[in-house]
C-alpha cells in the first residue's frame, strides 16, 4: 500500500516535471501537497525534534530527546498512568515490598515478546538488573545517569565516585515472578521503577550486539551496535533506522505487540533544531507535532489550527541563595528580605508560560510533602525594606549568577528572568551584580562546585513523584550551592526518606517543608508547564507532567 | 590570465591596488564626492545616525533601562503591548520603552562598530606600519601571519574568536570584529608605505640622511592615510552587519538589557509571530545605518580610484 | 622539484602543530568543559569529577596534549558529545549537503548577476543603470540571516507555497548515493525527489547568494565599462563591425576575467555565509555542525572542524605553490 503510494507520487510528478518549466513554482509546490502534504501520510506520524538522540540504549541516557522514542520502543515494569505521575501496571501487573522495603517482588505480565522474538519473562528482568549491576567499565558506569542515582553503585565501582550498591540480587523463582533483593531500603522506589532509563531490553539482543562495550573516543563515548542500531525492547513500535544525514529516525509498528497495536503504522521524528523552524514546518503541515513550543508561539500555533497541551507541571524555579561568600546572607532576615522582594506573580505571568504558578514551597502539589503550612513571604518590597533595615543589610552586593544558552520549561529564557528578578531587587535597595555563565561552559561548575555566587537562578523538572527528587536533591546535605549547614533540616529529611510507609513519609515531609520554608535556604520562585503540541488533525496524545507521552494511541485524520 | 592564485592573495592584491592613493589624491576626491549624490546621502545617514547616537539620552522620552509598570501590566509572552499613551512603540518583551531603545540603540551600535573598526585599524596599522618600514624578515613573518588571518573567510574568522571566550560581552564582540579587520589594514598599509619607499620624496629625503623614524611618521605614513580611511568607512559597516551575525549566533553580547540593534534584533527574532517590530525595526536601523557606511565607502573609494580621474 | 615539495611540506609541519597546541589549549582552557556537556542536566560536581578521570581529563596538560596529538595523527578526532557519533562521520555526511547549498547560491549569483551588470553597463547612467547600483548596494547591507528569515516568513509562513527548512520531504524515502540531494534523484530516477531538493534547495540558496549576486553585478559592471573604453574596442568599432558583434566577442568576453576571478573570491565567503543560512534553513550541512557545536559546547566537534579547516587550507597553499613552481622555477630557488 505504502510503496503503491510512492510510486504514484512518482508518476505524477513526474508527469509534472515534464511540462515543470513552464509551470510556476507555487502551482506545484501544491500540487505535492495535495499528495504527501498534511503531515503526510495519514499513517504516519511525523514529529519535529530538537536535537539528535544519543543513541537508544535506556540505561545509557538521561535526555528528553533521546527518550523521546526510547518511550516509544521500551517498557518498563511499572509505568505512569498517562497524563500523571501515579503508577500503572507496565510489564509487571503486580509489585509488593517487604517490610523492611529491602525486597520487591514483581508479577510479571505473560505472553509479552521482545521485537527479536524472544520471551519476556522473570529471567529477562533479571538478567537486565543483573546487567545494570555488573556493566565493567568506568565509561559505561559514568553514564548511566539515572541508575547511579537510584541504585548508587556497582558490583565493582570502577569509577571514583561510586558508592555502596543498593541492588543485591534478583532470583526468578518461576517465569512469571522477579524477585528483587537490596541492600537497603529506599524512599524512591517503586516510583523509580518507571524510569525511562529502566526499561527492559532483550537479553539475547543486548548479548548479541555487545550492548556493554561502551568505549572513550577523544573526550567522548562511542557506543556498541546495540545502542545505535539494534535497540530491542518490547514496546508498541519497533526500531527501523535512524538516519543521521536526513536526521530522521523511523520507528515502525510492532503487529505482535501484548497490548493494543498501535494505532499509526509509522513514526518519523525528524531532528529541526531551529525553534522557528519548527513552528513552521507545523504550521505549514510538514510535520504534525513538536515539543516545548516557545511559550511566545502558543497563539500563533492555535490561530493556524493546532493544538498545544500544556502538561500538568512538575518542576520548580527557584533563586538560589549562597550564604557562603557573603556575611549578612547568613541572617534569615535577609534571605526572608529576598523572597519579599520578587513579585512572583508578574514574573510568571509576563515571562512564563500560560498555566505558569507562584510557587511558596519546592514540593510540587502532585506529590506527598504538599502543605498549605508553609510560612509565606508573599511579595511586600515594604516589609523587605524594613527586614533589610533591621537587619542592617542596608548596602548589600549580590553577584547573581544567571545561566545562558540554556532554555528548560522551568526557565524558557533564564537570562530575562534573572533580569527582571534584578529589577526586583534593586528596587528595595539591594545592588545586583548579574553574572552570566553559559550553562556547559562555566555555571554548573561556579554555582554548583565551585560555590562562587550568592544568589543563582536555577530549577529541576521532577524524574517522579517523591518529594525526595526534589527537596532531598537539593537539601539534603551541605553543598556549595547553598553553602549552609543546617543538620535539622538535613535529618528531617534523610529521616522521610527512610520512611517505608506512605502516610509516615507523607507526615514527615510536610514537617520538613515546613521546616524548609522558614529557613528560606532558597526562594522558590514559580512552576512553568511545558507544552506538548500537535497539529489539529491529531488525536490520542496525553501530555505527562514526567514528559513521559507514548505515542501508541496517536490517531491522524485527513485534514480537510 | 594571471595564473592561479591563492585566494588570500587575490585579497592582498586588490588591497595593495588600493594603497596606491595618496593624499593629495584624497583632497581630490574630497572635492569630486561633494558633488556626488550617492556620497551626500551616504554622508548624511550617518552624520544622523552619529547625532542619534550622541544625543540619545536626550531625546528618548524614557529611560530605556527600566521597566514600566504600565506596560508590564499587560505583559505576557503571547502579548507585547503596541502604541499607548507615553509610549509611542509600546513595549518591548522584557517591559521597556522599546521607541526608547531604539533611540538608545544608536549609541551602542556605533560604540560596537566604531570600537571594533579602531581596534581593527590600530592594531592592522602597527602590524603593517612595523613592516612596511623594516621590510625583510619583519615583513615576511608579519605578512604571512596576515595571509593567514587574510585566507580565513571574516564571518568564520569572527565566529571563531568570539567563541574563544566563555561567554559573550561587549568587548568580546568588538574584539571578535575587530580582528577580522586586522589583516586588511594591516596589508593596506604595508602596500602603501611599500610602493612610497621607492617614491621620489621619499628617496629625496633618504639621500638627505633624514633619519628612517622621521622619514615613517612625518613622510610615508600620513600619506597612506586616504585609502585607510576608505577602507575604515567600508568596515564600520560590515562590523556592524557582523556583530548583529555574532548575536543571532548567540555569540553576542549576552547583556540584553544593552540597548544595541544587533542584540535587540537577535533576542526578538522568535517574537516574529507576536510583535515582528521587535525584529524588524532593529533589522532596519541597522540596513540603513550599513548602507550609509557602504554608500560614503564606495563613493569614496570610486573618488579615489586613479582610473576615475581620466 | 622534489626537494621543493619535500621542503615545503616539512615547513607545513610547525604550522599545523602550532595550531594543534592552540586549539588544544583553547578547548581545554574554556570553563565546563566536555564532562558536564556529557552529564547534562543531572550533573553533580562529584559526576563531573568521576567523569574527568573517566576521559584522563584529570592528567597532566602535557600527557593529554600528546595523547591528543597521537590520536589525531591516526586520524581519530573522537565522538561528539551532542551525537556519540564520529565526528570525522558527521562532517563527511554533512559536507554534500553544504557543497550543494553553496554551489546552487554560486549558480544563482552568477547566472543574475553577469546580465544584470551587463546591462547596467550598457544602459550606464540610465535608470536600470541607478537601480542596479542602488539595488547592490543594498543587498550587500542586509544581514543574510536576516534576509533569510524574512524569505521563510513570507514564502514559507504567510504564503506557504515552500517549504520553511531541510533539505527533503522525510516522506520521500529516496535513496542516497552520492549525498547530492538533487543528483541523487536524477541518478536513481526518482525524479519527485530531485523536485523536492530543489524547491528546498531555493530559499536558502537565494538567502545565500544575495552578497555574491551584489558583488558579482558590481564587478560585470565596472569591467564591462573599463573594457567598452579600451582601444581594441574602440578599434573593432572603426572597423565597422556591429553592435552586437562587438559586443559579444570583445566587450564581454574581455570583461569576464576580472568577474571569473571574482568568482572564486566569494568562495569562501559563501562558505562564511552558509553557517548563517544554514543555521536559518535547518540544512544540516558543515555550518549546521559548526553553529550547533558552538551552542552546545561540543569540543570534540569544533576541534575536528578547525584542525581540517587549517589542514585544507595548508595543503590548498601547498598545491598552489606547487603549481607556482612548475610555471615559474625561480620559485624554486626562493
Amino acid at each position: 500500500m505504502l510503496q503503491l503510494r510512492m510510486a504514484r507520487t512518482r508518476r505524477v510528478a513526474l508527469i509534472g516535471l515534464a511540462g515543470a518549466l513552464a509551470v510556476s513554482v507555487s502551482a506545484c509546490a501544491s500540487e505535492r501537497d495535495d499528495q504527501g502534504g498534511g503531515g503526510g501520510n495519514e499513517d504516519t506520524l511525523v514529529f519535529g525534534a530538537a536535537g539528535e538522540p544519543k543513541n537508544f540504549d535506556p540505561i545509557f541516557n538521561d535526555d528528553g530527546e533521546t527518550f523521546r522514542p526510547i518511550r516509544q520502543m521500551y517498557e518498563t515494569l511499572i509505568t505512569y498512568k498517562p497524563g500523571s505521575a501515579e503508577l500503572e501496571e507496565g510489564l509487571a501487573t503486580k509489585w509488593t515490598p517487604s517490610d523492611d522495603g529491602k525486597t520487591w517482588t514483581f508479577e510479571l505480565r505473560e505472553g509479552v515478546k521482545f521485537h527479536d522474538g524472544t520471551d519476556f519473562n522473570a529471567e529477562a528482568v533479571c538478567f537486565n538488573f543483573d546487567r545494570w549491576h555488573n556493566m565493567p567499565g568506568a565509561a559505561a558506569q559514568s553514564q548511566m545517569i539515572y541508575y547511579g542515582d537510584v541504585f548508587e553503585g556497582f558490583a565493582k565501582n570502577e569509577g571514583d565516585a561510586g558508592g555502596e550498591p543498593v541492588y543485591k540480587s534478583c532470583e526468578a523463582p518461576d517465569p512469571n515472578t522477579a524477585v528483587l533483593h537490596l541492600n537497603k531500603a529506599k524512599g524512591a522506589f517503586p516510583d523509580a521503577f518507571g524510569l525511562t532509563s529502566l526499561s527492559i531490553s532483550s537479553p539475547k539482543a543486548l548479548q548479541e550486539y555487545k550492548a556493554d562495550e561502551v568505549t572513550q573516543s577523544g573526550d567522548s563515548f562511542s557506543y556498541p551496535a546495540y545502542a545505535n542500531e539494534h535497540p530491542t525492547g518490547t514496546g508498541p513500535y519497533k526500531f527501523e533506522k535512524y538516519d543521521k544525514a536526513a536526521g530522521t529516525i523511523t520507528l515502525v509498528r510492532n503487529d505482535d505487540y501484548w497490548g493494543e497495536a498501535a494505532k499509526l503504522s509509522r513514526i518519523i521524528f525528524r531532528i529541526i533544531p531551529d525553534e522557528t523552524s519548527r513552528k513552521q514546518e507545523l504550521i505549514s503541515g510538514k510535520i504534525d507535532g513538536y515539543d516545548l513550543p516557545n511559550p511566545a508561539d502558543y497563539q500563533a500555533l492555535r490561530e493556524a489550527g493546532n493544538q498545544v497541551l500544556v502538561r500538568p507541571v512538575f518542576n520548580i524555579l527557584y533563586l538560589g541563595i549562597n550564604q557562603k561568600n557573603t556575611p549578612e546572607l547568613k541572617d534569615e532576615r535577609v534571605r526572608k528580605a529576598i523572597e519579599y522582594a520578587i513579585n512572583k506573580e508578574q514574573l510568571a505571568k509576563n515571562k512564563l508560560p500560560e498555566g505558569a504558578t507562584p510557587r511558596d514551597q519546592f514540593v510540587p502539589k502532585e506529590t506527598i510533602g504538599y502543605t498549605d503550612k508553609v510560612e509565606k513571604h508573599q511579595y511586600n518590597p515594604q516589609r523587605a525594606k524594613d527586614l533589610l533595615a533591621e537587619a542592617g543589610a542596608t548596602n548589600l552586593n549580590l553577584k547573581f549568577y544567571v545561566p545562558t544558552e540554556v532554555s528548560r520549561p522551568y526557565m524558557p529564557d533564564p537570562v530575562e528572568l534573572g533580569g527582571a528578578i534584578a529589577d526586583n531587587l534593586k528596587a528595595v535597595g539591594i545592588n545586583v551584580e548579574l553574572v552570566q555563565r553559559p550553562w556547559n561552559g562555566g555555571f554548573k561548575d561556579d554555582v554548583q562546585k565551585a560555590g562562587k555566587q550568592d544568589l543563582h537562578l536555577l530549577g529541576w523538572t521532577g524524574d517522579y513523584g517523591d518529594p525526595g527528587n526534589f527537596i532531598g536533591t537539593f537539601f539534603g546535605r551541605e553543598k556549595p550551592e547553598f553553602g549552609f549547614d543546617n543538620p535539622a533540616i538535613f535529618s528531617a529529611l534523610s529521616n522521610a526518606d527512610s520512611q517505608v510507609d506512605k502516610a509516615a513519609k507523607a507526615t514527615e515531609y510536610e514537617k520538613a517543608v515546613v521546616e524548609i520554608s522558614k529557613y528560606v535556604p532558597a526562594v522558590p520562585l514559580t512552576s512553568s508547564p511545558p507544552a506538548i503540541v500537535v497539529g489539529g488533525n491529531i488525536q490520542g496524545v496525553v501530555p505527562s507532567p514526567l514528559t513521559d507521552e507514548r505515542f501508541a494511541g496517536v490517531t491522524k485524520s485527513q485534514q480537510g | 590570465m594571471t595564473g592561479p592564485k591563492l585566494l588570500s592573495r587575490r585579497k592582498a592584491d586588490r588591497i595593495d591596488e588600493l594603497a596606491q592613493g595618496g593624499t593629495s589624491l584624497a583632497k581630490d576626491a574630497l572635492r569630486r564626492m561633494a558633488s556626488n549624490p550617492v556620497a551626500i546621502l551616504g554622508a548624511c545617514i550617518i552624520a544622523a545616525f552619529v547625532l542619534l547616537a550622541i544625543f540619545a539620552p536626550l531625546l528618548a522620552p524614557k529611560d530605556p533601562f527600566i521597566p514600566y509598570p504600565e506596560l508590564q501590566a499587560q505583559l505576557t509572552p503571547t502579548n507585547i503591548p503596541g502604541p499607548m499613551p507615553g509610549f509611542l512603540l509600546g513595549s518591548d518583551q522584557n517591559g521597556y520603552d522599546f521607541f526608547s531603545r531604539l533611540l538608545a540603540g544608536a549609541r551602542q551600535t556605533l560604540i560596537v562598530g566604531v570600537g571594533a573598526t579602531i581596534i581593527g585599524v590600530t592594531i592592522g596599522m602597527i602590524i603593517g606600519g612595523l613592516a612596511g618600514a623594516f621590510g625583510g624578515w619583519v615583513d615576511t613573518v608579519l605578512m604571512r601571519f596576515t595571509d593567514i588571518l587574510l585566507s580565513i573567510p571574516s564571518l568564520l574568522l569572527a565566529i571563531s574568536i568570539a567563541a574563544l571566550f566563555a561567554s559573550g560581552n561587549q568587548w568580546t564582540v568588538i574584539i571578535a570584529v575587530a580582528m577580522v579587520c586586522v589583516p586588511v589594514f594591516a596589508r593596506l598599509l604595508r602596500g602603501s608605505m611599500i610602493a612610497q619607499r621607492s617614491s621620489d620624496h621619499v628617496l629625496a629625503a633618504t639621500a638627505l640622511g633624514v633619519r628612517r623614524r622621521t622619514i615613517v611618521f612625518r613622510h610615508m605614513l600620513p600619506n597612506s592615510v586616504g585609502p585607510v580611511i576608505v577602507q575604515a568607512t567600508l568596515t564600520l559597516a560590515t562590523a556592524i552587519i557582523d556583530a548583529a551575525a555574532l548575536s543571532f549566533l548567540g555569540l553576542g553580547d549576552t547583556d540584553w538589557r544593552r540597548a544595541e540593534w544587533g542584540l535587540m534584533l537577535g533576542n526578538s527574532q522568535d517574537l516574529l509571530s507576536v510583535k515582528p517590530e521587535l525584529a524588524f525595526y532593529p533589522a532596519i536601523a541597522i540596513i540603513i545605518v550599513a548602507l550609509g557606511f557602504t554608500l560614503l565607502g564606495e563613493s569614496m573609494r570610486e573618488a579615489l580610484d586613479p582610473k576615475n580621474r581620466r | 622539484m622534489l626537494r621543493f615539495i619535500v621542503r615545503r611540506l616539512l615547513q607545513a609541519i610547525p604550522t599545523l602543530l602550532v595550531l594543534s597546541i592552540l586549539v588544544f589549549a583553547w578547548l581545554r582552557s574554556l570553563p565546563g568543559g566536555p564532562a558536564s556537556a556529557l552529564l547534562g542536566d543531572k550533573a553533580t560536581p562529584e559526576k563531573i569529577a568521576e567523569l574527568n578521570a573517566v576521559l584522563g581529563l584529570d592528567q597532566p596538560i602535557f600527557v593529554q596534549y600528546f595523547k591528543f596529538l597521537g590520536r589525531i595523527l591516526t586520524g581519530d578526532f573522537g565522538s561528539s558529545l551532542i551525537s556519540g557519533d564520529s565526528v570525522l562521520a558527521e562532517i563527511g555526511r554533512a559536507f554534500p549537503a553544504t557543497i550543494e547549498l553553496s554551489l546552487a547560491a554560486l549558480f544563482l549569483a552568477i547566472v543574475f548577476g553577469i546580465p544584470l551588470g551587463y546591462l547596467a553597463a550598457r544602459f550606464h547612467g540610465r535608470f536600470l543603470d541607478n537601480a542596479t547600483v542602488v539595488t547592490t548596494l543594498v543587498g550587500v547591507a542586509v544581514p543574510v540571516f536576516f534576509l533569510g528569515f524574512l524569505l521563510k516568513y513570507v514564502f514559507a509562513q504567510q504564503l506557504a507555497i515552500l517549504p520553511p527548512s531541510g533539505r527533503q520531504d522525510v516522506l520521500i524515502d529516496a535513496t542516497r548515493i552520492t549525498g547530492f540531494a538533487t543528483l541523487d534523484g536524477l541518478l536513481t530516477g526518482e525524479l519527485d525527489a530531485t523536485w523536492d531538493a530543489m524547491l528546498h534547495l531555493l530559499l536558502p540558496a537565494i538567502a545565500l547568494a544575495s552578497i555574491p549576486f551584489a558583488v558579482i553585478v558590481r564587478i560585470t559592471r565596472a569591467s564591462v565599462l573599463d573594457v567598452t573604453g579600451e582601444d581594441f574596442v574602440r578599434t573593432a568599432e572603426s572597423k565597422g563591425l556591429t553592435a552586437p558583434v562587438i559586443r559579444r566577442r570583445h566587450v564581454l568576453r574581455n570583461a569576464l576575467l576580472p568577474v571569473s576571478t571574482t568568482i572564486g573570491l566569494q568562495t569562501g565567503l559563501l562558505l562564511a555565509g552558509a553557517v548563517l543560512t544554514e543555521k536559518v534553513f535547518v540544512w544540516g550541512g558543515v555550518g549546521s555542525l559548526l553553529e550547533q557545536g558552538i551552542e552546545r559546547r561540543d569540543y570534540p566537534r569544533l576541534q575536528a572542524l578547525i584542525l581540517l579547516a587549517a589542514l585544507v587550507y595548508v595543503l590548498v597553499n601547498l598545491l598552489v605553490d606547487i603549481s607556482y613552481a612548475i610555471i615559474d622555477p625561480r620559485v624554486r630557488v626562493r
